[in-house]
């Protein structure tokens, strides 16, 4: 464990989330046990449909779990009522997604306010918190555009200012690179890895570019057919 | 979600799809305007109805008469009385000294010949208590009420008033002559005839002999000068007692002695002091007063009857009615409703991702379904200040076209409708409510979005 890594963060234990289409059973994910340290930057490899994803959204709690524990700051995300769930992602959790996720209709400044909003912050210190956000970063200049109005890139700096407005401890990517050019994906590799540094973030990212993931992850971890088949830390 | 959030939120998602959302609230404002102007209606006649009973003295009015062992609708249940009270002076004094009491005065009717420019008309004669100067049946007259309780003056109904002249407003300040067949107690006679103005008086004086109530009727006239025309009619009152031709003052019709119908069934009474009164009419302050006044002046010993039981017949109606048209106003604003369950379903359809997005961010399965609600609470809030708008306006229209009807009859102006703070505020409020019962089946629908599947949509 590095410096300045806390206690674990995350521990999942036997998790699995089967899908039941018809009679087939799909084991998106069956049976993964893995801890993420505190202040810890996990990338999650593997091939497509390999469970990724899913692993991510249980971890993240958008999803519940068929089986198994998730173990967040000593609690069981797989027993945790539905508010409890939405306070968790409120208050805990930030989220970047390949698609961006912004709301197509609201300038980027008002994209990022929404996560204030859900969680009841005083107007009052609305305002500087995304500024801060914003220009954290570097587009404090394109606050009052709508996305629709802004490259892919800026597009994602916008959803990662929203993911961190709130100060969550641990974030979660799922292909946040999947939609931008290698260059571009590289720079908001870049902001994650300051995050992680400079705010002591915990980071869970989803990637199928292994050499991203080496570049800028401290440990990496492989899933293949909803099985963890390799978890090492590479440095 | 604070509130101030989600009506923020609300009011930019409606904005968003504006042309929908205008029109699904354009179908509860028609909706809501609908139920108002149909209630406006019913208020409209309902209070033009309450005014018109409230001055017409009739709901603040007891008719007093004597028990008399009559086959009467009311005295079924009761044992014939042996001697009832008489309707006389005292009792009348008596009577006007209870409380909330404001006059009692008899009533006085009757027929007779009236000469104007020599010509004879047959007519009924009737007195008017002063009370009646404020009375809405002389609203619009022409001329004016009589200058004093006893002055010599008339008052022409106009259909009587057409008899005498064509033009009826030359009428004012001529005189008419009342020839009447004054009553004359027995030990009064000779002075009487004496003073009979009429040729052949004694021949038309029909002597009634023997009892001490007896009294002879003696012909006599009466000089009285218009002034003033009633075009619609005053309220016939209990027994038609205001229906005549010709009103005169009470104080004057008691000073003329005329003889009335009921004298003679007095006569054969037997004796009494004075004179007895075939009736009298008690007027209290307020509606609210008659069933007091009333139930005291039937333990003093007479009859009485007010219509104050009908004018609660009444207001049970006119609850009917209400609720008669608001239940067809109310159709309207539930074809509305509809359109409200549509447009939102329509809107989760189409805001899955915004749905998934929110979940993701921290939003709790309540705050998709508050905002969802909020939307809802919008429409029906913007469509029930509109609606109530519209519904005043219809009942503006319907109010302006039924007086231009009435005006080219020359008829007076009624307000038949009428949207008091009450039904507009209720209406805003019932838009409001049902637009949230309208928002629980698509607010659930929403909630339940499974976030994981709504994001995956690309
Ligand atoms: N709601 C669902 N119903 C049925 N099957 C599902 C559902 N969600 C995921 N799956 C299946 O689970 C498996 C894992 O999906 P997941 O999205 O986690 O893969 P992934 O590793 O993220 O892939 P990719 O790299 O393409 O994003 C896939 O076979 C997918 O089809
Ligand atoms: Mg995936």
């Amino acid at each position: 464990m590095k410096a300045g890594q806390e206690a674990v963060a995350i521990r999942a234990e036997q998790v699995s989330r089967h899908f039941s289409l018809g009679k087939t059973v799909i084991r998106a994910v069956d049976g993964v046990t893995i801890e993420v340290a505190g202040g810890e930057f996990l990338a999650l490899l593997g091939s497509s449909g390999s469970g990724k994803s899913t692993l991510l959204n249980l971890l993240a709690g958008l999803d519940r779990p068929t089986a198994g524990a998730i173990f967040v700051d000593s609690r069981n995300l797989a027993e945790m009522s539905s508010l409890d769930l939405a306070r968790y992602r409120s208050r805990t959790v930030g989220m970047v997604f390949q698609a961006f996720n912004l709301l197509p209709r609201m300038t980027l400044e008002e994209n990022v306010e929404l996560p204030l909003r859900l969680a009841e912050v005083d107007r009052g210190e609305r305002e500087a918190r995304v500024r801060e956000a914003l220009e954290r970063v570097g587009l404090g200049k394109r606050a009052a555009h709508r996305p629709g109005e802004v490259s892919g890139g800026e597009q994602q700096r916008a959803a990662l200012a929203r993911a961190l407005v709130n100060r969550p401890s641990i974030l979660f990517a799922d292909e946040p690179t999947g939609n931008l050019d290698s260059k571009t994906g590289t720079e908001i590799l870049e902001l994650l890895g300051e995050f992680n540094r400079a705010l002591g973030m915990t980071m869970v990212m989803v990637t199928h570019e292994a050499q991203l993931a080496e570049r800028f992850a401290h440990r990496v971890a492989t899933l293949a057919d909803g099985k963890l088949a390799a978890d090492g830390a590479k440095r | 979600m604070k509130p101030s959030d989600l009506g923020e939120l609300a009011l930019r998602n409606l904005r968003e799809a504006v042309l929908r959302n205008a029109l699904t609230t354009l179908g509860v404002a028609v909706g809501v305007a609908s139920l108002v102007a149909m209630l406006s209606l019913g208020v409209g006649l309902q209070q033009f109805t309450n005014r018109r009973l409230a001055t017409s003295g009739l709901f603040n009015a007891i008719f007093i008469s004597p028990l008399t062992n009559f086959g009467g609708f009311e005295r079924r249940n009761q044992a014939p009385v042996a001697h009832p009270r008489p309707l006389d002076e005292a009792a009348r004094k008596e009577i006007a000294a209870l409380a909330n009491v404001v006059e009692v005065y008899p009533q006085i009717r009757f027929l007779t010949e009236l000469r104007y420019h020599d010509i004879p008309y047959t007519t009924a004669v009737s007195g008017l208590p002063e009370s009646d100067r404020n009375d809405s049946a002389f609203d619009g007259m022409e001329g004016r009420f009589f200058s004093s309780p006893g002055a010599d003056e008339a008052v022409l109904q106009i259909r009587f008033a057409r008899q005498l002249s064509r033009d009826p407003a030359s009428l004012l300040g001529q005189t008419l002559v009342l020839h009447y067949a004054a009553r004359v107690p027995l030990n009064a006679q000779t002075a009487a005839s004496d003073a009979g103005a009429a040729p052949g008086g004694k021949a038309g004086a029909a002597a009634t002999t023997g009892a001490a109530g007896g009294f002879s009727v003696v012909p006599r006239e009466q000089p009285l000068r218009i002034v003033g025309i009633v075009s619609s009619e005053p309220e016939a009152g209990f027994g038609g007692f205001r229906g005549g031709s010709v009103f005169i003052p009470l104080a004057l019709a008691q000073t003329l002695e005329a003889t009335q119908v009921s004298d003679l069934r007095q006569v054969l009474q037997g004796p009494s002091e004075g004179r007895d009164y075939a009736s009298l009419i008690a007027r209290v302050k307020g509606s609210g007063d008659v069933a007091a006044a009333e139930d005291q002046i039937k333990q003093m010993g007479f009859r009485t009857f007010s219509l104050f039981d009908a004018s609660r017949n009444l207001q049970l109606l006119f609850a009917l009615l209400d609720l008669l048209l608001g239940i067809f106003g109310s159709l309207a604003l539930a074809v509305a409703t509809l359109g409200i369950v549509n447009t939102l379903v329509m809107a989760i359809l189409e805001r899955r991702r915004e749905i998934g997005v929110l979940k993701a961010l921290g939003a709790a399965d309540g705050d998709v379904k508050q905002l969802f609600f909020a939307e809802a609470g919008v429409m029906g809030a913007i469509g029930g200040v509109a609606g109530v708008a519209m519904g005043w306006f219809i009942g503006r229209m319907l109010t302006w076209g039924t007086n231009f009807y009435l005006h080219r009859r020359a008829l007076p102006s009624v307000n038949v409708s009428a949207v008091p703070w009450w039904l507009a505020l209720g209406a805003i409020a019932f838009a409001i409510g049902v637009s949230l019962v309208a928002g629980i089946y698509p607010a659930a629908r929403a909630a339940r979005l499974n976030p994981v599947e709504a994001l995956r949509y690309e």
